[in-house]
C-alpha cells in the first residue's frame, strides 16, 4: 500500500503528459489535483495508524521490486517510511495538495494546462521518492528528478529568453552540489560496500573514526550537495532568479519542497555528520552567514518575490544553523512550519500579483487592505508566523529553540547566536515592510478582479495552521508537550548541551525583544515617519549599502568575474575551430587544384585534340623507352 | 620483282595519319577539321586492309567496309550539326563554340 | 605490282599534303578526292579489288560528294578562303606540325624495330570476302545496320529547319526566339 503514495502522481503525470493535450480543462484539473490529494489522504491514513499503533522497527518498508545487480552490488527499488520521513511525505503530499487545488484556478487561463500539472505531478512524485527511498541510489534518482521538474517549470513561459535562462541558471548551480554528493556516494560506497542507508547508519560509527579526514570528506561532499540543492551560500544564486516560474512553482518547489530535500539529507545521514564535528562546525557557520545575508537582501528587494525568496534562503539559513548544532529536531520542526507559512506567502503573493494583472512591484502596489480582505489577513497570518511572533504564530516555536540552541549547544557559540539574533530582528523588519507597502497606504494599482473561490481556501487552510501548528511542540520551561519532537524520538537524537547555561527564559525574552524590535522599527519607517526613509535615499553611502543588500551581496557579479567571463573567453578562442584545420585544409588544397585544373577545360576542341595527341606521344615513348 | 615490305605500307598509312591529325591540329573551321577526320579515317582503313593483305585473309577488308560504313554514318550526322550550328551561331569557327568550359 | 604501289603511295601523300593545306573548301576537297582515288590504287596493288571499287564509289564518291553539298549549301567561297588566309599564320601551325612529326618518328621507329616480314600479294577475292562477312562477321553486319539507320534518323532530326511563317509584326519576337530552341 505504501508504494501507492509516490504512484499516484506518476501516473497522473503519465497521462497528463501523453494525453494532457486532448482532454478538457476540468479533467486536467481533476486528474492533476486529484492525484495529489489522494496521496495526501493516504498519508493521513498511514498517519493515523501509526500513531494509534506504531510499527515494531518504527518504520513501514515496502519492496517494489530489483531494480538492478551488477556483482556483488544490489539495488532495488524499496520503499522505507520512518517517522521523519513521514514528516516529509505528509509537508508534500498535504502543502502540494492545497498547491495543487490552488493552481486550478491559478492558470486557468494559461494555454499549457496539462504541461503544468504533467510536470507538478512529477515533481511530487520524485519528491515522494527521494524522502521514502531505502538506499541512496534510489534517492540521488527523486534528487535528480526534482532538479529536472524544477528546471522545466521555472522555465515554464519558455517563450520569454530570461525565463529559460533562469532554469538555466538553477540547473547548473544545482548540478554543482549534485555532483560534489555524487562524489559523496561513491566514496561511501568505496568505505562501506553499499548503498543502503539503514546499514550504512548502523556500520559508519564503527568504520569510521570520528574527525577522521575521510569520513570528514564524505560529510563535506554530503553537506554541498544539499547547499546546492538548499541554495545555501555559496550556492545561493538561483533562488531569486528562480522566481520567474509561477507563484504556485515557487510556493511548493521553492518554499516547501525541493529546496528543504538538502535538510532532509543531512538529517537523515546524521550518523555520518555526528562523527565529522569539523563538517558540523562548517554547516552551522554557513547556515548562520546564510541567514543573515538572505535576511540583509531581503529588506531592500522590490519585487515581491524576490523578497520571499531571499527570506527562505535565510530561513533554510536557520534549518542548515540548528543541523550544524546537533539540534536535528528543532530543524525539521522549523522545517514543518515553514512550509506552511512560506508556501502561504507565496500563494498570496500570487493572489495579490495575480488581482493586480501582474503587477510585481511592491511599491507600485498598496492600499489593498480594503480590497482583498482575504488574502490580507492570509498574508499578515503567514508574515507573522515569518517574523516568530511571540505566542501565536507557528514561527516562534520553531524558531526560537534554534536560537537557544545557538548559544548552548555543544558546537554553539556568541557568534552564532548574535547571527541568529541579528537575523530574526531583520526577519521581522522586512516582513513589516513587505505588509504594509503592499496592503497599506494609497492604492496605486487597481484591483481588476477578485481571486477565485479555489485560491481562497488554500489560504485560509494555510493561514489557520501557520497560527496554530506551532502548538505541539512548546519550549520546556514554558510547558512540557513536545508532541513532535517525541515522534522523531527514534529517529533523531537529541542535542548535546554545554554545561553551566543560563536560563533559558532569558534568551526567549530576548528573542521576543528582538522581534518586537524589527516590527516596531518596520512600522515607524514605513507608516510612521516616512521621511527619515527620504534622507536616507539622498545619502550616496546607504545608497551603496542599499546596492550590495539589493544584489544579493555581489554573488552573481563575483561569478561572473571568477567563471562566466573566463569560460566565455576561453571558448571563443576556440571558436574559430582552429582543431577542424586539417579537414578544411584538405578541403582548401583540393579546391585549389580543382580551379587550376579547370585551365585545361576551356572548350576549345584544338585544345582537346592536341590533348589527346600529348597523351598518346607519351605512352609510345614509354614503349620505346622501357 | 621485290615483295612488298609489311612495315612500309603500315609506314605510309602512319603517314597520311599524322597529316591529318596535324590538319585537325591546325584547322579553325569545321569544315577542314572534318575534312582532317575524313583522312584519318582512311589512313586507319588502309593499315586494316594492309594487314589483312598480309595473311591472306579477307577481314581486313571486312574491317575496311565496316570503317566506311561508319564514316559514312558520322560524316552525315556531322554535317547536319554544321548546318544547325551555322543557323544559330552564323559562325563555323570553332573556337565560338566554347559554352562547355569550365 | 609493287611499283605500282610505290607511285600511288607517292600520289596519295602529295594530294593529301596539298589538301590540307588550301585555303579553299573546294580545292582542299578536289584534291581529297585525287587522294581517295590514289589510295584506291594502293587497295588494288594489295590485292584488294573489291574494297578498291568501294573506296571509289561510297568516300570518294558519296561522302565527298555530301561534302561539296553541304559547303555550297553554306555558300562558303571566297569569304571562307580570306578567313582562312587569315588564320593560317605560321605561329598557328608550327607547333602542332612539329607534335606530329614527332608522332610519325616514334611509330616509323616502332615499325622498324619490330620484326620485318614480306608480304607476297594474292588477290582475295570478292566471293571470300563476302563469305566471311555474311558468315562469321554477320553479327556486325547487323550492327552497322543499325549504326545506319541511326545515322540516318539522326541526320534527318538535326537537319531539319523548321521554318514558321509569322505576320510581320511577330517576325521580330520569333527572331529572337529562335536562337534558343534546336
Amino acid at each position: 500500500m505504501l508504494g501507492y503514495i509516490p504512484a499516484l502522481p506518476f501516473f497522473g503525470f503519465l497521462v497528463l503528459s501523453l494525453g494532457g493535450r486532448f482532454l478538457p480543462r476540468k479533467a486536467v484539473a481533476i486528474i492533476g489535483a486529484g492525484t495529489v490529494v489522494l496521496a495526501a489522504l493516504l498519508t493521513m491514513v498511514f498517519g493515523i495508524r501509526w500513531l494509534n499503533d506504531p510499527p515494531v522497527q518504527g518504520a513501514y518498508q515496502q519492496l517494489l521490486w530489483n531494480w538492478f545487480t551488477i556483482g556483488d552490488l544490489s539495488v532495488a527499488v524499496r520503499l522505507r517510511v520512518d517517522a521523519l520521513t513521514l514528516v516529509f511525505v505528509f509537508i508534500i503530499t498535504f502543502v502540494g495538495a492545497l498547491i495543487h487545488i490552488y493552481s486550478t484556478a491559478y492558470m486557468k487561463h494559461d494555454r499549457d494546462y496539462a504541461r503544468f500539472f504533467a510536470c507538478m505531478n512529477l515533481f511530487v512524485g520524485a519528491m515522494l521518492l527521494l524522502v521514502m527511498a531505502d538506499n541512496l541510489v534510489l534517492l540521488y534518482l527523486g534528487w535528480e528528478g526534482v532538479g529536472l521538474c524544477s528546471y522545466l517549470l521555472i522555465g515554464f513561459w519558455y517563450e520569454t529568453p530570461a525565463n529559460c535562462n533562469a532554469a538555466n541558471k538553477a540547473f547548473l548551480v544545482t548540478r554543482i552540489g549534485d555532483t560534489a554528493m555524487l562524489i559523496g556516494l561513491f566514496l561511501l560506497y568505496q568505505k562501506l560496500g553499499t548503498f543502503d542507508i539503514q546499514s550504512i547508519l548502523l556500520r559508519s560509527p564503527r568504520q569510521f573514526v570520528a574527525g577522521a579526514h575521510d569520513i570528514t570528506l564524505i560529510a563535506l561532499l554530503l553537506l554541498a550537495g544539499g547547499m546546492g540543492k538548499s541554495a545555501q551560500i555559496p550556492l545561493q544564486t538561483w533562488l531569486p532568479d528562480a522566481m520567474a516560474g509561477p507563484s504556485p512553482v515557487s510556493a511548493l518547489i521553492h518554499a516547501a519542497t525541493m529546496v528543504t530535500a538538502g535538510v532532509y539529507l543531512i538529517a537523515r545521514m546524521h550518523v555520518l555528520f555526528l562523527l565529522s564535528p569539523q563538517t558540523m562546525a562548517v554547516t552551522a557557520l554557513i547556515g548562520g552567514i546564510t541567514l543573515f545575508a538572505g535576511g540583509c537582501s531581503a529588506m531592500v528587494q522590490t519585487d515581491i518575490k524576490r523578497v520571499l525568496a531571499y527570506s527562505t534562503i535565510s530561513q533554510i539559513g536557520y534549518m542548515f544553523l540548528a543541523l550544524g548544532l546537533g539540534a536535528w529536531g528543532a530543524a525539521i520542526f522549523h522545517f514543518f512550519t515553514h512550509a506552511f507559512f512560506k508556501a502561504l506567502l507565496f500563494l498570496a503573493a500570487g493572489a495579490v500579483i495575480e488581482s493586480l494583472h501582474h503587477e510585481q512591484d511592491i511599491f507600485r502596489m498598496g492600499g489593498l487592505r480594503k480590497r482583498l480582505p482575504l488574502v490580507f489577513y492570509s498574508f499578515v497570518a503567514g508574515a507573522a508566523a515569518l517574523a516568530a511572533l511571540p505566542f501565536i504564530s507557528a514561527g516562534f516555536y520553531s524558531k526560537d529553540p534554534i536560537l537557544w540552541y545557538a548559544y548552548s549547544a555543544r558546537g554553539g557559540n556568541v557568534l552564532l547566536y548574535l547571527l541568529s539574533l541579528a537575523g530574526a530582528g531583520l526577519t521581522a523588519f522586512y516582513s513589516t515592510r513587505l505588509v504594509l507597502v503592499v496592503f497599506g497606504g494609497v492604492e496605486r494599482t487597481p484591483v481588476f478582479e477578485k481571486p477565485a473561490r479555489a485560491m481562497n481556501l488554500p489560504l485560509v487552510i494555510l493561514a489557520v495552521l501557520a497560527v496554530t501548528v506551532g502548538f505541539i511542540e512548546w519550549p520546556h520551561n514554558l510547558l512540557r508537550l513536545d508532541l513532535f519532537s517525541g515522534f522523531l524520538e527514534g529517529v533523531l537524537p537529541a542535542p548535546v548541551l554545554k554545561g553551566g547555561l543560563p536560563s533559558e527564559g532569558l534568551f526567549q525574552f530576548i528573542a521576543a525583544a528582538v522581534t518586537l524590535l524589527g516590527i516596531y522599527a518596520g512600522y515607524v519607517l514605513y507608516r510612521g515617519r516616512k521621511e527619515v526613509l527620504q534622507k536616507w535615499q539622498r545619502s550616496a553611502s546607504i545608497r551603496a549599502v542599499r546596492l550590495f543588500f539589493l544584489s544579493g551581496w555581489g554573488f552573481d557579479i563575483l561569478y561572473r568575474t571568477l567563471f562566466v567571463r573566463p569560460f566565455l573567453f576561453v571558448s571563443g578562442i576556440g571558436k574559430p575551430d582552429w582543431l577542424d584545420w586539417l579537414n578544411k585544409g584538405i578541403a582548401r588544397v583540393s579546391l585549389a587544384l580543382s580551379s587550376l585544373l579547370s585551365v585545361s577545360q576551356n572548350g576549345s576542341l584544338r585544345w582537346y585534340i592536341a590533348g589527346v595527341l600529348i597523351g598518346v606521344l607519351f605512352i609510345i615513348t614509354l614503349q620505346l623507352v622501357l | 620483282m621485290t615483295p612488298i615490305g609489311a612495315n612500309t605500307v603500315l609506314v605510309v598509312a602512319a603517314a597520311l595519319f599524322v597529316l591529318g591529325l596535324a590538319a585537325a591540329l591546325t584547322r579553325k573551321n569545321i569544315i577542314f577539321i572534318l575534312i582532317a577526320v575524313e583522312v584519318m579515317l582512311n589512313a586507319s582503313g588502309l593499315a586494316f586492309v594492309a594487314a589483312g593483305a598480309k595473311w591472306h585473309q579477307p577481314d581486313g577488308q571486312v574491317m575496311f567496309l565496316f570503317i566506311l560504313a561508319m564514316a559514312a554514318a558520322e560524316i552525315s550526322v556531322g554535317l547536319a550539326l554544321v548546318l544547325q550550328i551555322y543557323h544559330q551561331h552564323k559562325t563555323l569557327d570553332v573556337e565560338d563554340l566554347k559554352e562547355l568550359s569550365d | 605490282m609493287p611499283i605500282l604501289f610505290y607511285i600511288s603511295s607517292l600520289v596519295t601523300l602529295v594530294a593529301t599534303v596539298i589538301a590540307i593545306t588550301r585555303y579553299h573548301p573546294v580545292h582542299a576537297l578536289l584534291y581529297l578526292v585525287v587522294s581517295f582515288l590514289a589510295m584506291s590504287m594502293i587497295f588494288l596493288s594489295l590485292g584488294a579489288p573489291f574494297v578498291a571499287v568501294l573506296e571509289v564509289i561510297v568516300y570518294a564518291g558519296a561522302i565527298i560528294v555530301l561534302f561539296i553539298f553541304v559547303v555550297m549549301m553554306l555558300n562558303l567561297g571566297k569569304d571562307t578562303a580570306r578567313q582562312e588566309s587569315e588564320w593560317l599564320r605560321p605561329k598557328v601551325w608550327l607547333i602542332p606540325a612539329l607534335l606530329s612529326l614527332v608522332l610519325l618518328g616514334e611509330m616509323v621507329a616502332l615499325l622498324v624495330i619490330g620484326a620485318e616480314g614480306e608480304m607476297h600479294i594474292s588477290v582475295v577475292d570478292p566471293a571470300r570476302l563476302s563469305l566471311s562477312l555474311y558468315g562469321g562477321y554477320i553479327i556486325a553486319v547487323e550492327l552497322i545496320g543499325f549504326l545506319l539507320m541511326a545515322g540516318i534518323v539522326g541526320a534527318a532530326h538535326i537537319g531539319k529547319h523548321t521554318k514558321k511563317h509569322l505576320h510581320r509584326f511577330l517576325q521580330e519576337k520569333e527572331m529572337e526566339k529562335q536562337e534558343i530552341n534546336i
